[in-house]
C-alpha cells in the first residue's frame, strides 16, 4: 500500500538531494536510451560524460562552456527568485555582443590596458539597457515580460544579422556576413598557452561571489526573496516592487551582457551571425538544476556544459546522433521537475494492515 | 615554476597523443554545418563521406556543428582522436581550421569554400556552381513567358553574385529582354524566409523561382503556384516533381575520395581546388521532359561545351548596371576576377546589399 502525504515544511536536504537524483536518473535514462540505439550503454556514457574531460584541454574546453551559462544562470537567478520571468537573455547576451563587439571595433589597432575593460564594461551595460526595455514595458505598462523578453531575442538577432552583413562587415572579407577579427588588445587574455580557458571565469566567480553576497546579506536579496514567496506580503511590507523589478531585470541583462562579450573577445574573436549556440535559453534549465542558488548554479552549469563536450565526443568515437545532447539535457530537467514532487509530498509505503482485510 | 610543469604536462600530452596516432589506421573526418537529413549542402557531403567510406576507408563525421566557439573545439577533437585528413564544409570553419591546423602540422585540413591557407597542411576546394546557373539561365530564358525570373538569394557574398550573373547573361543571350529579381534572405537555410520569398517574387510575376538556398521550401511553393523552379544543392525532383527543370547538384564524391587515397599513401599535397561540371563536381540532374526535346538538346550540348571549355560562363562583352564595360569582347573573365566578384551585370534589378 502506496500512500502519498503533502509534507508540512520542506526540507532543506531533499530541496538539494532532488537535482542529484534527477541527475542519477538522467543517466540511467540515458543508458537506456543508447542500449536500444544499440549501443553498450556503459561505454556510451564512459564516452559523454568522461572522455571529455580526461586531459587538460577538455578541462579547459568544460570551463570555456560552462563560463557563458553560469554567468547568464547567476543573473537569471534575481529574476527567477522573485517571480520576473526573463527568458531573453539569449537577445541580452547577444544585444551585450553587439555594444561589446561596436566598441572593439573602435578601438581596432589601438593597444593599451584600458580597452579591454572599456570593452567588457560596455558589454555589460549593453546587456542592461536591453534588458531594462521589457522591466520598463511590465512596470509602467503592465505588458508580460515573458512575450516581450523572448521576442526581443529576435530583434537582438537581426540586428546583429544586419551589422555583420551590412556596416560593420569585414572590409576585406569578401562581404561575408562577419566582422574583423579584434586586435590583440581586445582579446580577453589566455590563462595558459595551448588552452582556450580565458580571463573571462574570473569575471564569472566575482559575479557568483558578488550575487551570493546581494542575494543572502543584504536588504535586497531579502526583498528579492520575499517578493517571490508571496507578492502581497512584499507589497503589505512597503517594498517598492517597481524599482526591485527594474534592478533585478538590469542585473540579469548585465550578466547576460557580460557572457555575450566573454565569449566574442575570449574564444570567437570576431563578431558574425553565430556567437551563442542558444547559451540564453539553456541558462535557464542551468538556473532551475542549480535551485536558483549561487554555488548550486557553478555545479549545474558544468554538468550541463558537460552535455555539450559529451554529445560531441560520443558523435566522435561512436556516431551517436548529435541530438542525444539535447536529449540529455531535456531529460535533467524533466526529472527535476518530477522530482521535485517529492519536495512537497512524500510517499509512504505501508504495510497491510491486519483491519484492512 | 607552475607553468613550466604546465606546459611541460600539455608537451607530454602532445606528443602521446601524436604516438597514438603514428599507430592507428587512416581516418578521415567531416565536420558539418547541418543535420546529414537537410536535402541540400550537408546532405551532398555526407554522400561525399559515403563515397570514402565505401572504399573501406574509416570515416566518422560530427553534424550540426555551430560557426562559433565550438567548431575550434570539435576540429581540434577529431585531429587528437587519430583522424589523418579533416574535411570542414562550411565557410565559417575558416579560422577554427587554421587555428587547430597549426597545432597539428601532420593532420591534413581541407576547408570548403574559404581563402585561407595559412599552413602547408591546408587545403581549401570549392566548386564551379556558376557553370550550373549558365545551364539554368538557358532554360529560364526559354521558358519565361513573362520574362522575369526570381531569384533567392542568400548572402551577398562573390559566390552567390556570381551565380546570379552567370545564370542572367545566359537568360539574355537567348531572351534579351530579361529580367532578374532577387530577394536576399540572408541566410543560408530557413524554410519559412525562403517560401516567403519564393511566393513574393511569384506574386511580382515571376515565373521561374531560382534559389541560392538549401532548402526544399522554393521549390514547393512554386509546385503550388504552377511555376517553374530548379533544385539546389541535391536532386529536388521528388519535391516538386512538375515544377523542377534539373538541380544543379554538388558531387563533392570524386573530389573526397581522390584526397582521403593522396593522404594515405603520403601524396597529398596542399592545393586550392576549383572544379565545375568538367571534373563532375557539379552536376546536373536529370532535364524535365516538360521543356521539350529541342531545348533539353540544347542544354546538353551547352553542357558537353562548357565541360570542354568551348563556350565560358562569363564571355565578354559583359557590362555592368551602368553600363561600364567589364569584360571586353572576346574574352572571358579570369578566376580572380570571378573569385572577387561584387557587381552585378546588366539586367539584374536592384543593389546588391552593402
Amino acid at each position: 500500500m502506496i500512500k502519498i502525504e503533502k509534507r508540512n515544511d520542506v526540507s532543506q536536504s531533499i530541496y538539494f538531494l532532488t537535482p542529484i537524483l534527477a541527475i542519477f536518473l538522467t543517466l540511467f535514462g540515458g543508458g537506456i536510451i543508447f542500449y536500444i540505439l544499440g549501443f553498450n550503454p556503459i561505454e556510451a556514457l564512459k564516452f559523454f560524460f568522461i572522455t571529455p574531460i580526461s586531459d587538460l584541454y577538455g578541462l579547459s574546453e568544460l570551463l570555456v562552456k560552462a563560463t557563458p551559462l553560469c554567468l547568464i544562470a547567476i543573473g537569471l537567478s534575481f529574476c527567477f527568485k522573485s517571480n520576473n520571468w526573463n527568458i531573453g537573455a539569449e537577445g541580452q547576451l547577444i544585444f551585450g555582443g553587439i555594444v561589446g563587439g561596436g566598441v572593439a571595433l573602435l578601438f581596432y589597432n589601438h593597444d593599451g590596458f584600458y580597452v579591454l575593460p572599456i570593452i567588457i564594461l560596455s558589454g555589460a551595460i549593453g546587456g542592461m539597457l536591453f534588458a531594462m526595455i521589457p522591466a520598463i514595458l511590465k512596470t509602467y505598462f503592465n505588458t508580460n515580460e515573458i512575450l516581450v523578453s523572448l521576442m526581443l531575442v529576435y530583434v537582438a538577432k537581426l540586428l546583429l544579422d544586419y551589422l555583420v552583413v551590412g556596416p560593420w562587415s569585414n572590409p576585406e572579407g569578401f562581404n561575408f556576413p562577419e566582422t574583423r577579427q579584434f586586435s590583440e588588445s581586445a582579446r580577453m587574455p589566455i590563462l595558459f598557452d595551448g588552452l582556450r580557458i580565458h580571463a573571462g571565469i574570473f569575471i564569472t566567480l566575482i559575479t557568483v561571489f558578488l550575487s551570493w553576497l546581494i542575494l543572502y546579506k543584504t536588504y535586497l536579496g531579502f526583498q528579492i526573496k520575499v517578493s517571490g514567496l508571496s507578492l502581497k506580503t512584499a507589497k503589505y511590507a512597503g517594498y517598492k516592487g517597481k524599482t526591485m523589478i527594474i534592478i533585478v531585470f538590469m542585473i540579469s541583462g548585465a550578466c547576460a551582457g557580460l557572457a555575450g562579450v566573454g565569449e566574442i573577445t575570449g574564444p570567437i574573436g570576431q563578431l558574425h551571425r553565430n556567437i551563442s549556440p542558444d547559451y540564453g535559453f539553456t541558462a535557464i534549465i542551468v538556473a532551475f538544476l542549480g535551485r536558483l542558488n549561487p554555488v548550486g548554479i557553478i555545479f549545474a552549469s558544468l554538468i550541463v556544459a558537460l552535455t555539450y563536450l559529451g554529445a560531441e565526443t560520443a558523435q566522435i568515437f561512436l556516431q551517436v546522433p548529435k541530438y542525444t545532447g539535447q536529449v540529455f539535457q531535456g531529460m535533467i530537467l524533466f526529472f527535476l521537475l518530477g522530482s521535485d514532487y517529492l519536495l512537497f509530498f512524500k510517499i509512504k509505503f505501508l504495510g497491510l494492515k491486519k483491519n484492512e482485510l | 615554476m607552475y607553468k613550466l610543469f604546465l606546459r611541460c604536462l600539455i608537451s607530454v600530452l602532445f606528443l602521446l597523443g601524436f604516438s597514438i596516432n603514428a599507430n592507428a589506421e587512416f581516418k578521415v573526418g567531416f565536420v558539418y554545418v547541418g543535420p546529414t537529413g537537410d536535402h541540400g549542402w550537408t546532405y551532398q557531403h555526407h554522400e561525399g563521406r559515403n563515397a570514402v567510406e565505401a572504399l573501406g576507408i574509416k570515416t566518422t563525421y560530427v553534424e550540426s556543428v555551430p560557426e562559433g566557439a565550438d567548431a575550434e573545439r570539435v576540429i581540434r577533437q577529431l585531429a587528437q582522436s587519430g583522424h589523418d585528413l579533416i574535411f570542414t564544409t562550411s565557410f565559417g570553419y575558416m579560422d577554427p581550421t587554421n587555428k587547430v591546423a597549426k597545432d597539428f602540422p601532420n593532420v591534413k585540413f581541407e576547408h570548403a569554400t574559404g581563402y585561407k591557407r595559412e599552413h602547408s597542411n591546408v587545403s581549401t576546394y570549392s566548386a564551379r556552381f556558376y557553370e550550373g546557373r549558365t545551364l539554368l539561365g538557358h532554360m529560364a530564358g526559354k521558358m519565361t513567358k513573362t520574362n522575369t525570373i526570381g531569384y533567392i538569394a542568400s548572402f551577398p557574398i562573390p559566390e552567390v553574385i556570381r551565380g546570379i550573373n552567370a545564370m542572367t547573361l545566359a537568360a539574355q543571350k537567348v531572351n534579351p529582354d530579361i529580367k532578374t529579381k532577387i530577394v536576399w534572405v540572408f541566410t543560408w537555410y530557413d524554410p519559412g524566409k525562403e517560401s516567403e520569398a519564393a511566393q513574393a517574387l511569384i506574386d511580382q510575376g515571376a515565373d521561374i523561382i531560382m534559389q541560392h538556398t538549401d532548402s526544399t521550401a522554393p521549390v514547393q511553393v512554386a509546385e503550388k503556384a504552377g511555376v517553374w523552379s530548379f533544385g539546389q544543392a541535391s536532386d529536388m525532383q521528388r519535391f516538386a516533381p512538375k515544377s523542377i527543370l534539373t538541380s544543379i547538384i554538388d558531387d563533392w564524391a570524386p573530389y573526397y575520395v581522390e584526397r582521403s587515397i593522396a593522404a594515405r599513401d603520403g601524396t597529398w599535397k596542399q592545393q586550392d581546388t576549383w572544379h565545375g561540371l568538367k571534373e563532375g563536381m557539379v552536376a546536373m540532374a536529370p532535364y524535365n521532359s516538360a521543356m521539350g526535346s529541342d531545348l533539353i538538346k540544347e542544354v546538353e550540348q551547352l553542357q558537353k561545351d562548357l565541360a570542354s571549355g568551348k563556350a565560358h560562363s562569363f564571355t565578354g562583352p559583359i557590362y555592368d548596371q551602368k553600363g561600364n564595360i567589364l569584360v571586353a569582347e572576346g574574352a572571358v573573365a579570369d578566376d580572380g576576377m570571378l573569385a572577387g566578384m561584387n557587381v552585378y551585370v546588366k539586367g539584374v534589378e536592384g543593389d546588391i546589399p552593402q
